[in-house]
């Protein structure tokens, strides 16, 4: 069944953006991320342009992210001040980040180095989840006792003053670099147009030394606010929010959120971080194949008013 | 919801009654009219497409030219014109970047050709060219004329190329029929992405290859109501609209865990 998107202005299948909804909201749901950085590539490849894609994409993952928070409520799998505190960063950087991307709009390169982000982004956590996730299934499966954290291994950033206690996340750690995180993330966020779940999720759990279990639902709550932020700046700086196909991709997103956060409950938390792992990396490797294949059309058209 | 998948059009002026007593002198030289049952055209939400119908007719056609099939019409649809930036990818370092990139200005979003025959059968190509008529015979204006006449081109080339891969610009050989002696009907295709604004329907009329005649209609395409609300409300009031998308998609995610939980 087809549907006239109004932003957009194009027409598209309903089922299929439904099922895309569905099953970037199940990943959600399962590994904490908001699906940003699955949902905005795949609606590029589904002939979406890609301002409308990257501000609809935060759109839908307010609600998938919604969704999760609620059942990591019901579980406490979520430390709110944990979240406030990253939270208050996130919308620093993401103020900044706004007028980075106008300015690299201006210059015409935006998408080139989106995708340059996206790789290097995705390749790097990536990568460095994944080897240390098969080093952790593998002490387990060795028999050894699995070397939780650390908790007397303490690192440079656990110096740092300014000490704050975070009590669901067993946490007493400076707010420098939680701010600092926050900050971060929020930049890039708003600069590729995700959440930055993909990024938050392996920083809280390696550099901070949050529990796994936590981290998703603190996750997920951060992502919230700062998706809210950039899809407000979206629909009043560029008007390509597009609520008709946010509002699809959302049902079908919702839905799989809940299936996702129940699957996500049957993992083991190394194997929970294996899969997110593989995932990133899949989705790095078929952008910078892009970036490198001979594109079939050397050639492209966009509108003279847009740059 | 079904697209409306054809608008028939009929402005038929019956030219019969000139008949017998003008043929023995000169003869009167032929006109042509077209026109529309309907100068707007609303898109829903279930458009994917359509074929627009326009029906024309000959005036004071020559019965034996007629006959012999020496009359041929070209109608086409175009689009508003929109400046447009065609980007070359090039390889750097082994990666693909947009590196040149030429602007056009005044290029038609889209257009639609319908003839009666194959275009190289009905006229020169010199003729194409002088009336501008055809999408490889379009004028790109590029907006800076200082380029390369070869870069200019190429990028013209491509220009038309995407064009066309889109489906905005084509061509209906045989879309034009005659119905009787000086009644025809035109079929347009109008691509599922086309583009709202002010179209215009132009009518050529050719006799045994020489441009005889032309004519114009336009037609509104629009946005219907609920897309066309939308399209507004995000552009005149952009911040309730952001706000609105934000409570949509929070209510969702809510609506969504009370109706699938898992647990």
């Amino acid at each position: 069944m087809g549907i006239y998107l109004p932003i957009a202005e194009i027409s598209v299948n309903v089922f299929v953006l439904l099922a895309m909804g569905a099953a970037v909201g199940f990943l959600s749901g399962m590994f904490g991320v908001g699906g940003g950085f699955l949902i905005t590539p795949l609606l590029i490849f589904y002939n979406i342009p890609p301002a409308i894609a990257v501000a609809t994409g935060a759109n839908q993952v307010i609600a998938s992210s919604v969704s999760g928070v609620l059942s990591h409520m019901k579980r406490g799998t979520l430390d709110f001040k944990l979240g406030g505190v990253l939270l208050a960063g996130g919308i620093i950087g993401s103020t900044a980040g706004i007028y980075v991307f106008a300015f690299l709009r201006r210059l015409g390169q935006l998408d080139l180095f989106i995708s340059l982000l996206y790789v290097v982004l995705l390749g790097t956590v990536g990568g460095l989840m994944l080897v240390e996730s098969i080093n952790a299934l593998r002490a387990t499966r060795s028999g050894a006792a699995p070397v939780l954290k650390k908790s007397g291994q303490h690192n440079w950033i656990h110096r740092l003053p300014l000490k704050m206690r975070f009590r669901a996340s067993k946490l007493f750690v400076s707010v420098i670099p939680v701010l600092g995180l926050g900050a971060g993330i929020g930049f890039l966020s708003s600069i590729m147009g995700v959440g930055g779940g993909f990024i938050m999720v392996p920083a809280l759990i390696y550099l901070l030394k949050v529990p796994t279990n936590v981290v998703i639902g603190t996750s997920l709550f951060q992502i919230i606010f700062t998706s809210a932020y950039t899809t407000l700046v979206h629909a009043t700086t560029n008007q390509t929010v597009d609520v008709v196909l946010a509002f699809l991709l959302m049902a079908g997103g919702v839905a799989g959120a809940q299936y996702g956060a129940k699957a996500g409950q049957r993992l083991r938390g190394e194997q929970l971080r294996a899969l997110l792992a593989l995932l990133v990396l899949a989705v790095a490797i078929r952008l910078a194949i892009d970036l490198f294949v001979t594109p079939p059309n050397l050639y492209s058209l966009s509108s003279a008013g847009l740059n | 919801m079904a697209g409306p998948k054809a608008f028939a059009a009929a402005i038929l002026l019956p030219l019969l009654a000139t008949g017998a007593p003008a043929k023995a002198q000169t003869p009167l030289t032929e006109g042509i009219q077209i026109g529309l049952s309907t100068d707007n055209v609303s898109i829903t939400a279930g458009f994917s497409g359509a074929d627009l119908t326009i029906f024309g007719s000959l005036e004071n056609p020559d019965p034996l030219v007629a006959r012999q099939g020496r009359y041929d019409v070209i109608v086409v649809l175009e689009g508003p014109p929109k400046p447009v930036v065609v980007r070359r990818k090039d390889r750097v370092l082994g990666v693909w970047v947009n590196l040149d990139s030429e602007t056009f200005e005044n290029v038609p979003v889209s257009y639609s050709v319908a003839t009666t025959r194959p275009l190289q059968d009905i006229t020169e190509p010199n003729s194409y060219k002088q009336l501008s008529l055809g999408a490889s015979n379009l004028y790109m204006q590029p907006a800076d004329a200082g380029d390369s006449p070869a870069t200019i081109e190429e990028f013209t080339a491509a220009l038309r190329e995407r064009k066309g891969a889109a489906g905005l610009y084509s061509e209906n050989v045989g879309g034009v029929q005659f119905l009787s002696q000086n009644l025809f009907r035109a079929t347009v295709r109008l691509a599922p992405n086309v583009p709202v604004g002010t179209h215009k329907a132009r009518a050529f009329l050719f006799k045994s290859g020489l441009f005889i005649k032309e004519s114009s209609a336009q037609l509104e395409i629009r946005k219907s109501g609920f897309e066309q609300s939308i399209f507004r409300v995000a552009h005149d009031y952009s911040f309730l609209y952001g706000v609105f998308a934000i409570s949509l998609a929070m209510l969702t995610g809510w609506l969504g865990r009370l109706i699938f939980r898992k647990d």
